[in-house]
């Protein structure tokens, strides 16, 4: 494992050789941003081929690159770990790192900031491989703050539009709402057990603090903190729908395959301090669940398909939030992974339509693209399916399911959690087959006459997206259906299962229940969207507000409005009351003061003889009586 | 000897470049801008040496002491450790960098205004050194008088009452410390029957409870008023405003790292008892610094102002880590002592190469600037995000182990500074919002940064990575220092009810 710092190393390259050069050629540019995550991709494979062929005997192997502060106890180095957790989120990073700055190269051809956007593309790429291969919280820190930099600033890409900058800004300082608690956990970790080492941690975690004691609870609820922060999820979530300001291939891998889901890795990295608070597992659970039903509804009534996806990501993390509530880490892990895959393809296909739609993005003016775009369409078809979950179509649905067996039977689960994440498997499939309709199926609305849905560097992604999208599924199925356990027993001796699964017939039967549901979402969907086309078509023009219930789906639930009038108001209330510092008042009381014994003074010196004459008089007379009467 | 060549240098430098530079304006910058180099060159031999070059295993490094007025128990006695060190090697960098910020944006006076830069450096180094109270005093007030002078006659449109709020702030705390000097000269006379101004000598002074937090606050608010804390922060705003660039510079990067070298170098060692009685005091002023600092620094449409307030927040920081004493927190202090002055002194060069190319500082007439000068907002976009604490990056290093250290001592207080990692990156990126995003005003474009620029904020930046990445050189430097301070600390009967941890 001797070239694992090279993985991160090479983007980190890449950054450095966009920034400091001036003026790159267009094609050298791309080489380079490109190059630099094909590369770390070919060293992730070579890495991925000798960790199969010869495990490393504790099964993890760590690769000390410095010693970044020492001091007394407190050691800390940059140092990567790679155990079988890791290497699962290594390879999907490059992969699909790559496969979308391939896309890149051909989406943002024409722009004016084409190296700037490849340099901040590949800093993130770096920062995301240093943060799940960190060995301690400090480096992971360093990844995870550098995600949340590339976040910003690519949301803020094209900085001309303040609202553009505005979601930049919005999107860095919610999530840092969460890092600052989580650095408040680091700082309780460190104190209480001495190291920030993460496995160190976390075996001292284990032998010393009991389960359910209020320090176990405190930890896990502050890195929770965190990890909602990033992964959009609730309360912290209302900067991911904003965040779609960013061009395609951003949303693409850092606000749906990657970056929102470092709060998946962190939680579940640090799985075993969470299973020592029970009330926090228990909260993991719910957020998820509450995020995953209130996102759902929310993308069903969005009209601007990126918003769509932003919600339907959303939703889908908070499946994973709710198998990690459930002690199913390896599921959680697991829909990460297919997730990466479908939800990637689906934001690159919607740029496609996009491209094709002369950048618009408005759902209702779509219809009918599935033989203009015919790529786009038929590989935005195969991610829609893995995302709803249909059963012939394996990715989306066997994590799904695999999700939702536990959610039944895990002791931390139960019968309510699982009707609930079913509701979100009928959303789920609603807002996909209303997607899909909408852009793809029914009469033309306000299509463009030529469309361009983008050359071979758009469609050669594609499709090899679709493959992993299609098939990844077959690696872990059900045992009704084969049986296959790869991606469990891969992951198994870092992510352990939260008990014994229940019986095959029970599984069997859930799982049919959850695909009748599945379908009957497609079919409301369906109606859903051909419905809406049909009203569009007849209106045109006005466009009625909508019912307030509308409204209030259409705005995410009125979080914005919230934080809007209870913090981000008062906030700028106050600065505008106290631009200039209240606490200068003493300094310029002091100074009114002078000025104000000056002028009285000054009032005395008159330049009238008579005057002083008579004040020496009087001041004789006073001294004269002080001194014979005190 | 080369303890007094680091004071003489910049002041002789100065006093020769203004005999010479009656008539050239080179003249004189180009003596000033040697005389900064040669500084620097001695100042990184000194570190180069170091911790070799110890004096009997002790933190000190080099020593100085003349006879000077024998009768009072004055003596010329230059001294220097690993926290003085690092503090001049800063200094002497930032005067280079002051030096070539001036060159061509101060036209008028030339050789005065280099005299007057040159002595104000020379000053600084010799707070950092002098280690004979009385002589400490002496520079103290020597640094104070050529600053008045550079905000006063270079500086912008409110120079006057900005540079007379500055001096008769730092003037009402240096009486205070005067006082507090002689107080404690007196009382370790009448005990001990010798009466001295030695720092080694008056460590250890019995004082009486009462008595020592009495003098103690006479340093302390002295020290307070420079570094600056809250509530007697409001000369800072002012005076960074409306001093020219590298009088900014000076001041940020420089003058408030002598409050706080002040309060590790003598508070504390001085009056152990006192200070640790008064550490929650004086860790609340901390924290009430660092959040109501970024959040005024939010409020600012002025950016100078802007900055200025930042420097609140950040100094904050320090006060806390000061004052929760174990070795994480001292180190943290000491780090972002260092990472202020490198990326707060950048941000003063921005702000004063925006307001020399568009004579406003106003932020409400600026955005859009990246279209016209992209390494510009690069190059500010990089410094706002050590400003903010990215991690990777100096302020980073210091914050997290203040943090850290005082989080064992005072975890309430911890809590709430890190509130402040927050409303940093909201300041921080709410300033590169106004300035540099959104759409250019029509005949609002901004030229991008010279070669002379480029050069000197590299070097800062680097610095800044190079910190962040590799602290442990500076960690090292610092460490003896901070291990002897401890020593004295430990030697202290607990009081009842504060928790010490020994980290």
């Amino acid at each position: 494992m001797e070239l694992l710092w090279l993985v991160p190393a090479l983007p980190l390259l890449g950054f450095a050789l966009l920034t400091l050069a001036r003026r790159l050629v267009r094609g050298v540019a791309a080489l380079i941003g490109v190059g630099s995550i094909g590369l770390s991709m070919l060293v992730t494979l070579w890495i991925a081929y000798s960790f199969l062929v010869s495990p490393p005997q504790s099964g993890a192997a760590s690769d000390t690159v410095w010693s970044w502060i020492a001091l007394g106890d407190f050691r800390v180095s940059v140092a990567f770990y790679l155990d079988s957790f890791s290497l699962v989120m290594i390879l999907v990073i490059t992969i699909v790192g790559f496969f979308i700055h391939l896309y890149s190269a051909g989406y943002m051809e024409g722009d004016d900031g084409f190296a700037r956007f490849f340099a901040y593309m590949n800093l993130f790429t770096a920062s995301m491989l240093i943060l799940v291969l960190a060995d301690n919280l400090l480096l992971l820190l360093v990844g995870w703050e550098g995600v949340g930099l590339c976040s910003y600033l690519l949301i803020g890409f094209w900085y001309r539009d303040p609202a553009n900058a505005r979601a930049a800004v919005k999107a860095f300082v919610v999530t840092r709402t969460g890092d600052a608690a989580m650095l408040v956990g680091f700082l309780l970790l460190f104190t209480s057990l001495g190291t920030l080492n993460i496995q160190d941690l976390l075996s001292k975690a284990v032998s010393q603090w009991p389960s359910g004691s209020g320090i176990a609870i405190a930890a896990a609820a502050l890195i929770l903190a965190g990890a909602l922060g990033k992964s959009a999820q609730l309360p912290l979530q209302t900067w991911l729908p904003d965040a779609m300001a960013g061009p395609t291939p951003v949303s693409a891998l850092i606000h749906a395959a990657t970056m929102v889901t470092a709060g998946v890795y962190l939680v579940a990295r640090t799985h075993a301090i969470f299973a020592l608070a029970p009330p926090v597992q228990l909260a993991v659970g719910i957020i998820g669940v509450a995020t995953l039903l209130i996102a759902g509804f929310s993308a069903i009534t969005q009209r601007d398909i990126k918003r769509v996806l932003a919600y339907s990501t959303m939703s889908q993390i908070g499946y994973m939030f709710l198998a990690l509530g459930v002690g199913a880490w390896g599921a959680a892990l697991f829909h990460f992974v297919t997730h990466a895959f479908f939800k990637s393809l689906l934001f690159l296909a919607a740029g496609s339509v996009i491209l094709a739609m002369h950048h618009e993005q408005d759902l209702l003016k779509m219809g009918g693209l599935w033989k203009r775009a015919p790529v786009a369409f038929w590989t935005f078809l195969v991610g829609a399916l893995a995302m709803a979950a249909v059963p012939p179509l394996i990715s989306g649905f066997s994590s799904k399911d695999w999700i939702l067996s536990w959610v039944w039977s895990s002791p931390a689960g139960g019968p309510v959690l699982y009707v609930l994440a079913l509701l979100g498997v009928l959303l789920t499939a609603t807002y996909t087959a209303r997607l899909v309709t909408l852009a793809f199926f029914g009469r033309e609305r306000d299509v463009p006459e030529h469309v361009h849905p983008g050359g071979a560097l758009i469609a050669v992604p594609l499709i090899v997206l679709a493959v992993p999208a299609l098939f990844l599924g077959l690696i872990q199925t059900p045992r009704s259906l084969g049986g296959v356990n790869l991606f469990a027993s891969f992951v198994q001796g870092v992510l352990p299962e939260p008990g014994a699964e229940g019986p095959p017939s029970t599984e069997l039967l859930l799982m049919a229940v959850s695909t009748l549901v599945a379908l009957a979402g497609l079919v409301l969907g369906w109606a859903l969207g051909v419905s809406q086309a049909r009203a569009h078509l007849a209106r045109r023009e006005a466009e009625p507000a909508g019912s307030p219930l509308h409204r209030f789906l259409l705005s995410g639930w009125g979080f914005d409005w919230l934080y809007d009038r209870a913090i981000v108001g008062p906030y700028r209330w106050l600065a505008r009351i106290n631009q200039s510092d209240v606490a200068d008042w003493i300094a310029r009381g002091f100074a009114a003061l002078s000025r104000l014994l000056n002028r009285l003074l000054s009032l005395a010196q008159t330049g009238r003889l008579r005057w002083y004459a008579t004040a020496l008089g009087i001041g004789a007379v006073a001294i004269v009586a002080m001194v014979v009467f005190l | 000897m080369i303890l007094l060549a680091l004071v003489a240098v910049p002041v002789a430098g100065g006093l020769l470049g203004w005999a010479l530079g009656r008539r050239s304006t080179l003249v004189p910058r180009w003596i000033s801008l040697v005389a900064m180099v040669l500084d620097l060159g001695l100042s990184i031999v000194l570190w180069a040496e170091h911790p070799a070059a110890s004096i009997g295993g002790g933190p000190w490094i080099a020593k100085l002491t003349l006879p000077w007025i024998p009768q009072w128990g004055i003596q010329f006695e230059l001294a220097a450790d690993g926290l003085s060190l690092l503090m001049i090697v800063l200094t002497a960098l930032l005067g280079v960098a002051s030096v070539i910020v001036s060159w061509s944006t101060v036209r008028e006076r030339v050789a005065f205004y280099n005299l007057n830069l040159c002595l104000v450096i020379g000053g600084i180094v010799g707070v950092f050194v002098a280690l004979d109270l009385f002589l400490f005093y002496l520079f103290w007030e020597l640094m104070l008088i050529p600053m008045y002078f550079i905000i006063a006659i270079w500086g912008h449109e409110k120079r006057q009452a900005a540079s007379i709020k500055f001096l008769l702030f730092t003037q009402a705390g240096g009486l205070l410390m005067l006082l507090a000097i002689l107080a404690l000269f007196f009382i370790h006379g009448a005990t001990s029957g010798e009466y001295t101004f030695d720092y080694f000598k008056l460590l250890g002074t019995p004082l009486a409870p009462g008595v020592a937090t009495a003098v103690m606050l006479g340093f302390f608010v002295a020290f307070a008023i420079k570094l600056p804390a809250v509530p007697v922060h409001t000369w800072l705003p002012d005076a960074h405003t409306q001093a020219p660039t590298a009088g900014s510079v000076i001041l940020a990067g420089l003058l408030l790292k002598t409050g706080a070298y002040g309060l590790i170098r003598f508070v504390v060692p001085l009056f152990p008892n006192a200070a640790l009685q008064f550490a929650p005091i004086a860790m609340i002023l901390g924290v009430a610094g660092v959040i109501y600092g970024a959040a005024l620094a939010f409020a600012q449409d002025d950016l100078k102002r802007l900055v200025a307030y930042t420097s609140i927040s950040h100094l904050g920081f320090v006060l806390i880590g000061v004052f929760a004493w174990n070795t994480l927190a001292l180190q943290g202090a000491i780090v972002t002592m260092v990472a202020h002055g490198l990326s707060t002194g950048a941000l003063f060069i921005l702000a004063g190469s925006i307001q020399d190319r568009l004579h406003t500082r106003d932020m409400r007439a600026m955005g859009g600037f990246w279209e016209s000068a992209p390494r510009f907002g690069g190059i500010m976009l990089f410094f706002a995000l050590a400003s903010l604490g990215l991690p990777g990056l100096a302020d980073f290093v210091g914050e997290f182990l203040v943090l850290l250290g005082t989080y064992a001592v005072a975890p309430v207080i911890a809590i709430i500074a890190a509130v402040g990692v927050v409303l940093s990156a909201v300041y921080a990126l709410w300033m590169i919002y106004r300035t540099f995003q959104g759409r250019q005003a029509p005949g609002r474009a901004l030229p991008d940064l010279k070669a002379r620029e480029m050069a000197v904020l590299a070097v800062l930046a680097a610095l800044l990575l190079w910190i962040g990445l590799f602290p442990q050189r500076v960690l090292d430097t610092a460490a003896p220092s901070i291990n002897q301070l401890q020593a004295g600390r430990t030697a202290l009967v607990v009081p009842h009810g504060v928790h010490r941890d020994e980290l």
